[in-house]
């Protein structure tokens, strides 16, 4: 359970520094979402399933589709269609 | 007796000519005034050529990075002051950090009666077997009355910063048809299966919040995301036929007056805890602990309403 514990952390410290760097917007959503799901694997081994349900429903659901349309409304993000015109 | 008046004497009536001043179709003054001809007022090129003149003088100032030995210091320390910026943040965080107690220290301030209290009486004076919620939403049911208002009031601010004007939108009819999401069938048939479970699971972790781990807030958060989910597979129109604006306006003003209500007497009494006169149960059962199940349901009404609305909001700018 240990090993576990600190792979999880490691790999949360490892998608904290490569959200900043990450220069692609999607990208970095994507390791964001990711981020909170370790977040929320960590909750429940802290014992507090609680936060593991709303860190997963809010951090990795809501929170990055409004990320997703937020980056649609600014135009970073190419729909498929317009692409070959 | 009135008379027939030909239709130029009546244009030079007072009455008329008032009429026509305020209505703004007339001048009193015209013909009344003496003007001086306009002298010519177009500029030679002389004046325009000494225009552009200052116009490079001033650019050339302002903006010449090449020789501006301020410009040149700041990038030349640039990287260096960033560093340290950076230096002296992290100093001065360590510094406050190093002033908190030790870890595990029995003394500590956070080891008070009021955590032992909620841990030791919470079941006997709320009925919840999981102790968070009893705490959340009856020893401090005031502060999540105020978070629920917080997220009904960002909804309020996201509505007005994002909304397109209705007639706006009638004149875009064609750029409509892009919120519409493409009719996916591998999405469809997977979305027929997912969305039921997903609701009944929001369902359930809001009917057990006081039972097991969850409540409103996180039942509300699951159900909403449900939503969103159809909303992307379906298209609005489908979701338009059980969920539109006036659903959220009257879920959330129901749900929220009612919280309001059913908590005021702790907020009249000043926050002291009186007997609601509800029978708490026997803790463990789903009808128990007295108002804490209709609370958790009208937070996850809450809840789940905004994120919906947050997410069409942000899509289309209207329900």
């Amino acid at each position: 359970m240990q090993v576990l514990e600190y792979t999880l952390l490691i790999f949360l410290v490892v998608c904290a520094i490569s959200v900043s760097f990450s220069k692609n917007l999607l990208n970095s959503i994507i390791i964001f979402m990711s981020y909170s799901l370790v977040m929320s694997i960590i909750w429940t081994l802290l014992e507090s399933p609680d936060l593991a349900i709303t860190e997963a429903a809010v951090g990795a659901g809501v929170t990055s589709l409004l990320f997703f349309m937020t980056l649609k409304k600014i135009h970073a993000i190419r729909e498929e269609g317009t692409e070959n015109e | 007796m009135s008379r027939p008046i030909s239709e130029e004497e009546y244009k030079k009536k007072l009455l008329n000519r008032v009429h026509l001043w305020i209505r703004g179709e007339a001048d009193p003054y015209t013909d009344n005034i003496e003007t001086k001809e306009l002298h010519d007022n177009t500029p030679n090129e002389e004046v325009l050529e000494r225009h552009q003149e200052d116009r490079e003088q001033v650019i050339k100032d302002v903006f010449d990075t090449e020789n501006n030995k301020f410009y040149k210091l700041f990038f030349r320390f640039y990287k260096v002051a960033s560093v340290m910026c950076c230096v002296v943040l992290v100093t001065l965080l360590v510094i406050t950090a190093s002033y908190l107690p030790p870890k595990g220290d029995p003394t500590n301030p956070v080891n008070n009666e009021v955590a032992a209290k909620y841990i030791e009486d919470g079941m006997q004076d709320t009925g919840a077997v999981n102790i968070v919620t009893g705490m959340i939403l009856d020893y401090r049911a005031f502060d999540t009355f105020g978070e629920s208002n917080v997220l009904f009031v960002a909804t309020c601010t996201v509505l007005i910063l994002m909304r397109d004007d209705k007639k706006k939108a009638q004149k875009n009819t064609v750029e409509k048809k892009q919120y519409e999401p493409k009719a996916d069938s591998i999405l469809q048939q997977i979305t027929a299966v997912l969305f039921p479970i997903i609701v009944i699971f929001g369902i359930y972790v809001i009917l057990n919040g006081h039972l097991s781990p969850g409540g409103g807030f996180s039942g509300g958060a699951i159900i909403g995301a449900g939503l969103i989910l159809y909303t992307n597979t379906y298209g609005f129109k489908k979701t338009q036929e059980f969920f539109t604006e006036k659903t959220y306006k009257w879920v959330s003003f129901c749900a929220l007056s009612f919280y309001c209500l059913a908590k005021s007497y702790s907020f009249y009494t000043g926050a002291h805890h009186l007997e609601s006169g509800i029978p708490l149960g026997t803790a463990g059962d789903i009808i128990s602990s007295g108002l804490i199940l209709p609370l958790n349901i009208c937070v996850g009404m809450v809840v789940a309403c905004t994120m919906y609305a947050f997410y069409t909001l942000f899509k289309k700018g209207g329900f």
